[in-house]
């Protein structure tokens, strides 16, 4: 391998050449795009199946329905963060690259909420218009499901990094990174009811903003630990 | 100032012996308080004046959720140190733990819905604080679910670390669900600071039950540090010897 130009040593330039690889990746293998959505439009859809149809019932859970079905799709998307790379030696290459493997994966788990949170907090509101959620609070929701989703994607490459060496990988990240996405739900799910009913709802963004800007700082370290660890 | 005393922890078979040696003087004195506690809470302390005889559950309740929080922090930081340092015996006190924080939190919500069902009319209710600590059974699932799913013990001690340490996040929000969701939980009963609101006769035996259910962990641990060590250092010469 050649050495890489002298101009693109920055870690943030690395970072950006890492998103701007998986960009382009995904979009030449839509399904990666579009399951997740899929998935989400699938779970959504269950509750007026099981629950009722009846939209004054919808009304009421569509907050919770919203997040439990974001939270899943986002979990499941997640197995498209490191499995590929991991398969194909990419990841390996990283780690050995020089650069640092913290701001790789920055880059990587950002361009991933890019191609599944972004598309997520777009199709919320529409999901919520079918739950009977009034079109006033569709920006609302796209807020708060990006924000969460941010701070999902970010605490679920640790789990994501964990599981890459483990067996049975699948339910077991389920069961690392549901309880410490607890949060996130909570605030995310009390913001979009806010939002729904009309009220402000900046004081649970500003937590959710909190665990954004936490998960953002210190899941790359812990997730490139991990890495590391499922390459020895 | 000499570090031989903290250097020799890092070596197993000094571990191992001292571990051995220091079991019975957890474990005996552990006994002692928790029957003095005990007899203290059930016996001699008055009934509540609205609680009546339910709130004597505090005795245990109150000592296994303390022990859930604070044998996941003992794990976190066990886990932290053989992470950074790479030491073998912190790796296998974090192995130790889990099952044992893992007992504990399981006792404390089964109390904790004991005390709910003649207190609060329902077995269980979804208060923060009881969220909580069921999502910290979680957590030490997701622990020992990482670490058997790896083969090699050098890889699982190495992968449950990260997670022990990422999941030390999630302790204070245990923590503090208390102050920042009002609910049907009642506030702590015990605090460092102010004044405590609950009696003296009452207070006495809770907090010798603490001592010796804390003791009573500590005496737990080492039987299991013993066993941890006896199986990864199964190949060695000192094992035969020390077993011989």
């Amino acid at each position: 391998m050649s050495p890489p130009p002298a101009t693109l040593t920055a870690p943030l330039m690395a970072a950006r050449l890492v998103i701007t690889r998986d960009l382009m990746l995904a979009f030449r293998r839509p399904e990666q795009l579009l399951q997740p959505l899929a998935f989400f439009v699938l779970v959504t859809m269950l509750f007026p199946l099981s629950v009722s149809p009846e939209r004054t019932t919808l009304r009421v859970i569509a907050p919770g329905v919203l997040w439990v079905a974001a939270l899943l799709a986002a979990l499941l998307a997640l197995d498209f963060l490191f499995r590929d790379d991991a398969q194909d030696g990419t990841l390996e290459q990283y780690a050995l690259s020089g650069q640092s493997l913290t701001w790789l994966l920055l880059g990587k788990t950002a361009a991933h909420w890019v191609l599944t949170g972004v598309p997520l907090s777009v199709m919320a509101p529409l999901m919520g218009y079918t739950l009977g959620v009034p079109a006033s609070a569709s920006v609302g929701i796209m807020l708060t499901v990006a924000l969460g989703s941010l701070a999902l994607s970010f605490i679920g490459s640790i789990g994501a990094a964990l599981t890459l060496g483990a067996r049975r990988g699948g339910v077991l990240l389920a069961i690392l990174i549901l309880p410490l996405a607890a949060p996130i739900l909570i605030f995310g799910s009390r913001a979009t009811e806010l939002a729904i009913r009309g009220e402000a709802y900046l004081a649970p963004m500003e937590l959710l903003g909190a665990i954004v800007v936490l998960s953002f700082t210190l899941a790359p370290l812990a997730a490139a630990a991990a890495v590391r660890i499922s390459l020895e | 100032m000499t570090w031989t005393w903290f250097h020799r922890l890092g070596s197993p078979p000094y571990v191992y012996r001292l571990a051995g040696r220091l079991t019975p003087w957890f474990g005996w004195s552990a006994g002692v308080l928790i029957l003095a506690g005990l007899v203290g809470g059930l016996v001699l302390a008055p009934p509540d004046y609205q609680q009546g005889d339910g709130f004597r559950i505090i005795y245990v309740h109150a000592p296994t959720a303390w022990l859930s929080l604070m044998i996941y922090t003992w794990m976190g930081v066990a886990a932290a140190v053989g992470l950074i340092w790479r030491i073998k015996v912190s790796h296998a006190v974090a192995a130790a733990c889990a099952p044992v924080g893992a007992s504990f939190t399981a006792v404390a919500l089964a109390t904790g819905s004991l005390f709910g069902k003649p207190m609060w009319g329902t077995w269980w209710v979804w208060t923060p604080r009881l969220t909580s600590e069921l999502l910290l059974l979680f957590l030490y699932m997701g622990y020992m679910g990482l670490r058997a799913s790896f083969d090699d013990t050098q890889r699982a001690d190495r992968a449950s670390a990260v997670l022990a340490v990422v999941g030390i996040v999630n302790v204070p929000i245990v923590h503090y669900s208390v102050v920042w969701w009002n609910d049907l939980h009642q506030a702590s009963s015990l605090s460092l600071a102010g004044k405590d609101t609950i009696a003296t006769s009452m207070l006495v035996p809770l907090l010798v039950s603490l001592l010796g259910f804390t003791l009573y962990f500590g005496a737990i641990v080492l039987v299991r540090l013993r066993g941890e060590i006896l199986r990864r250092e199964r190949a060695t010469d000192w094992i035969r010897e020390a077993l011989a």
